[in-house]
């Protein structure tokens, strides 16, 4: 069984994000740039798939600049097989390349890849889609389980449990399919020193959007971008009586 | 809570714009391993391991300590699986021969892996760090056969090392051991080794399956003295038969001031079968040239523990709020201003990120001359880098070891009562980083071998190794206006330093005890124009950067504003050391023994 998971590389979470003076975006230059964490997730997913013998091959793909390469080692250190660059240097963040674009672009490459299953990120900490997989799995009219908590494979079927709002859901469905991935799927492990070497060895393709008959024009245009409003300082009310008028009359919530 | 993050950025900078850590990539063995990707993306995985698993167990581990029972030493909890997490993952063999399943990669890259190491937990660090020690001494003088079985299982990890040199008779003067080897009843050639060893590192623990101790013991037929002592391998498990248990063992663990997740430990050789390492009566020798290595390693542990003080230094120093800045109001919204306002406050952070950024780039150049000494193939090179680190490797270890503890004390100082308080955690920096300064040779022993043996060495060659490329860098930028301010600073600094050597050379060959007043000071002095000889080139880097306009314009302004700060507040106290040296031997010891 042959996996693609698909990886963006992503500002870092640990870094506060900054809007930049323009209001055009957030702030990326000599920023901190990682493997988007729900991608991470689904990588490490893929990996132990292929150590418990279910999988036997996993690309790892990604859409963006040189520098995603690193990304692309990142995933291939963990134990994926061999990469696909999608070389642009559109951002890959709001008012960049778009989650139709990437679906689109996987699409093609899953045309030509045949994998059984794809593994993906729910969403990028960047801009929060939570669209491609969707947008993929209609793309391709395959079966998806989003949000996946945990994933069981079995007899050309995977079992997956999602997190809904009301509690666990479990969805069978035929492969292959699109799963995205959950914080709680999995916690992926540590790169061994022994494979970030043996990653630097591995296939690593590189394409561009032409290759693939993909246009990642925009088709939304970002207005702005704004960091929310600071808090304003509270202040003390000496009785509840005034606290109560206050928030009928000034704040007019009750 | 303490906190700690791997300051990935300067160590970048350090590696790839100071130092271009790539060139390594020319001599054999390194070609595949110096690419900057590849160093940047091993030091990000181990930067998160240190981060996230090692420095959550530090203040628990010092809490908690080791636990001894009946011969049994249990590490404080997490250690276990931290390290079976550590050793998986490779870790343990970082800079190793690939041969017996290390990585091959540069020293320099084990050396940033050890400052990170040292700093998110320094007790943690002691266990992998002893076996590193005993990996050095099997491969550089083990026989085939003892290398086939020892160095593949200290790579992994599975197996550990300790250093068994003092006893309580000896510690600095290695000459008075007495553990004694006769040949073992089993008549197999090897020795049965009797005696106590003290303060043994990693002596006994719950980490591995077996410990492979490294013993200093005396031949029967060993003469007097530092020339009759032997150097053998014994194991706690003897694997040849059928995993024995050998008749050592911990009798007790020491109760200390600091590092208390790293056992510390007394040995008891009961006839202990052990293995001749190396050759016959030539034990101190052998352990001398792995020891350049570990006091290499202790400097590495100084600066981590500068680096983590510094650290929380700043974090409390921004958080902080007292009284209001000298120059009027910063912070009007807030009830006072944080005090990171307040000059004194910045001196002592000041001094942290100076001493840390000087000294990194400081440590780095040495391991970098470290792999050229041990890969090159052109013999001018090899033997220029084997000088340089011969000469610098007292600095590195006394200097950075002193400036650990000095940063965490300062660190203290900055938080104020809640400093001496445990909650913090910097108290603990000072007690960990207090055993850097004494162990692996003690800081006063370094500086007798730097004005000892390391002055006069090679005819002075390894001094040359360090003074020309000083004085050929203040020639060449004399008159270059944008570093002329440091220019003068160095010239003048390095003017004294030669002035010192020289004295000390000539005074100290007639009068031995000239040069042993003098060698601390001369090593602090040395220190600083090593560091100020760092600092400016890091400050031509920053320019260029500037001029470009690439890269993170602040980091690089901020390099050029801490470099004015090291030499013009910093620095000077390389003038009154040289004050001190010129005092010469006679305050130090007209006085009499009855006085005191
Ligand atoms: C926590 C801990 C861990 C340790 N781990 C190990 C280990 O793993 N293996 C091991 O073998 N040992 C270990 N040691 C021992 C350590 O290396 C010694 O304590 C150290 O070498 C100093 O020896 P000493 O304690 O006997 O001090 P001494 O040699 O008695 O020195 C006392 C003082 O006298 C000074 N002095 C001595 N001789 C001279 C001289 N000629 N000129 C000027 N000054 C001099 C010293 O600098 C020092 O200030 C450890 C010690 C501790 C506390």
């Amino acid at each position: 069984m042959k996996i693609l998971v698909p990886v963006k590389r992503a500002i870092d979470y640990n870094v506060k994000v900054r809007v930049k003076s323009d209001e055009s975006g957030v702030e990326l230059s000599n920023v901190k740039m990682s493997i988007n964490p729900f991608d991470e997730i689904a990588v490490e997913e893929a990996v132990k798939l292929k150590e418990t013998g279910s999988a036997t091959e996993i690309i790892v793909v990604s859409i963006g600049p040189d520098k995603a390469q690193e990304t692309l080692r990142t995933a291939m250190a963990i134990g994926t097989d061999r990469g696909i660059l999608v070389k642009t240097e559109a951002p890959t963040d709001l008012g960049g390349v778009e989650p139709l674009a990437v679906a689109k672009t996987l699409k093609a490459l899953i045309d030509k890849e045949e994998p059984d299953l794809v593994i993906m990120g729910k969403q990028s900490i960047d801009d929060d889609s939570n669209q491609t997989g969707q947008m993929l799995a209609a793309l391709l009219n395959w079966p998806q389980a989003t949000f996946a908590s945990k994933l069981e494979l079995s007899k050309g079927k995977a079992l997956v449990t999602r997190e809904v709002d009301g509690g666990l859901e479990t969805l069978s469905v035929q492969l292959p399919a699109i799963i995205t991935t959950d914080l709680r799927l999995n916690e992926p492990r540590y790169a061994s020193l022994p494979n970030i070497m043996k990653a630097k060895k591995k296939p690593l393709e590189e394409l561009t959007p032409q290759d693939l008959g993909v246009d990642f024009t925009p088709r939304l245009k970002i207005v702005k971008i704004k960091e929310p409003a600071k808090r304003q300082a509270g202040i003390k009310v000496e009785s509840v009586d005034a606290l109560i008028d206050k928030l009928k009359n000034e704040a007019k919530v009750i | 809570m303490p906190v700690y993050t791997a300051p990935l950025d300067d160590i970048r900078f350090v590696l790839h714009e100071l130092l271009n850590v790539e060139t390594l990539g020319a001599l054999p063995d390194y070609e595949d391993t110096a690419s900057a990707e590849l160093i940047n993306q091993i030091l990000e995985e181990g930067a998160k391991l240190c981060q996230e698993e090692l420095f959550p167990l530090n203040m628990s581990g010092d809490q908690e300590g080791c636990h001894f029972d009946n011969g049994e030493v249990t590490t404080p909890k997490g250690f276990k699986e931290a390290y079976k997490l550590f050793a998986e993952s490779g870790w343990c063999g970082v800079a190793c021969d690939p041969r017996y399943g290390g990585m091959g990669l540069p020293h320099t890259v084990n050396f940033v892996m050890q400052e990170m190491i040292c700093s998110a937990n320094l007790s943690f660090g002691m266990y992998p760090g002893l076996s590193q020690g005993a990996y050095d001494a099997i491969y550089l003088h083990g026989t085939q056969a003892q290398k086939d079985l020892y160095l593949p299982k200290l790579v992994e990890g599975v197996w550990s090392g300790t250093m068994n040199l003092t006893e309580p008779q000896c510690g600095t003067d290695l000459g008075l051991i007495r553990t004694k080897a006769e040949p073992h009843p089993d008549q197999d050639g090897s020795w049965a080794l009797s005696g106590q060893k003290i303060f043994i590192s990693a002596g006994e623990h719950d980490l591995t399956d077996n410990i492979i101790h490294l013993v200093l013991a005396r031949l029967p037929d060993a003469p007097e003295g530092v020339r009759g002592i032997s150097l053998f391998i014994a194991p706690k498990f003897l694997s040849e038969e059928n995993n024995k248990e050998n008749t050592l063992r911990c009798s007790s663990i020491e109760h200390k001031m600091g590092i208390k997740g790293s056992s510390t430990c007394v040995m008891d050789y009961d006839g202990a079968k052990g293995f001749l390492l190396g050759e016959a009566h030539k034990g101190l020798k052998a352990m001398f040239t792995m020891m350049n290595a570990a006091r290499l390693a202790v400097g590495m542990q100084g600066l981590g523990m500068a680096e983590v003080s510094y650290q929380n230094a700043v974090a409390y120093a921004k958080d902080r709020l007292q009284m209001r800045a000298l120059e009027g109001t910063k912070y009007p919204d807030k009830p006072a201003d944080p005090i990171i306002v307040h000059p004194d406050v910045r001196r002592m952070l000041l001094t942290g990120k100076a001493v840390t950024e000087g000294a990194r780039a400081l440590s780095y150049w040495v391991g970098m001359a470290l792999d050229t000494a041990e890969k090159s193939t052109d013999p001018q090179a090899k033997e220029e880098a084997e000088d340089l680190v011969a000469i610098l490797t007292p600095i590195i270890k006394a200097y950075q070891t002193d400036m650990g503890f000095e940063i965490a004390n300062l660190a203290i100082q900055v938080h104020g009562g809640a400093g001496y308080i445990g909650e913090y955690g910097v108290e603990q920096y000072a007690r960990d980083a207090r055993i850097t300064m004494i162990y692996e040779g003690t800081n006063g022993i370094q500086a007798l071998d730097l004005v000892g043996r390391k002055l006069g060495q090679n005819f002075g060659r390894n001094l040359r190794r360090f003074f020309h490329p000083v004085s050929a860098y203040i020639e060449k930028n004399q008159s270059n206006p944008e570093l002329s301010e440091f220019v003068f600073l160095l010239a003048k600094g390095f003017a004294k330093l030669q002035q010192s050597t020289a004295i000390i050379a000539q005074k100290g060959l007639k009068d031995p005890v000239e040069a042993g007043a003098a060698s601390v000071d001369y090593l602090r002095q040395f220190a600083l124009v090593a560091m100020a000889y760092m600092w400016i080139q890091m400050v031509e880097k920053a320019q260029e950067k500037l001029e470009s306009g690439e890269g993170d314009q602040d980091f690089y302004a901020q390099k050029i504003k801490t470099a004015r700060f090291f030499f013009t507040r910093m620095l000077p106290e390389a003038d009154a050391r040289f004050k001190m040296i010129m005092a010469g031997a006679e305050p130090l010891m007209d006085t009499a023994e009855s006085a005191f």
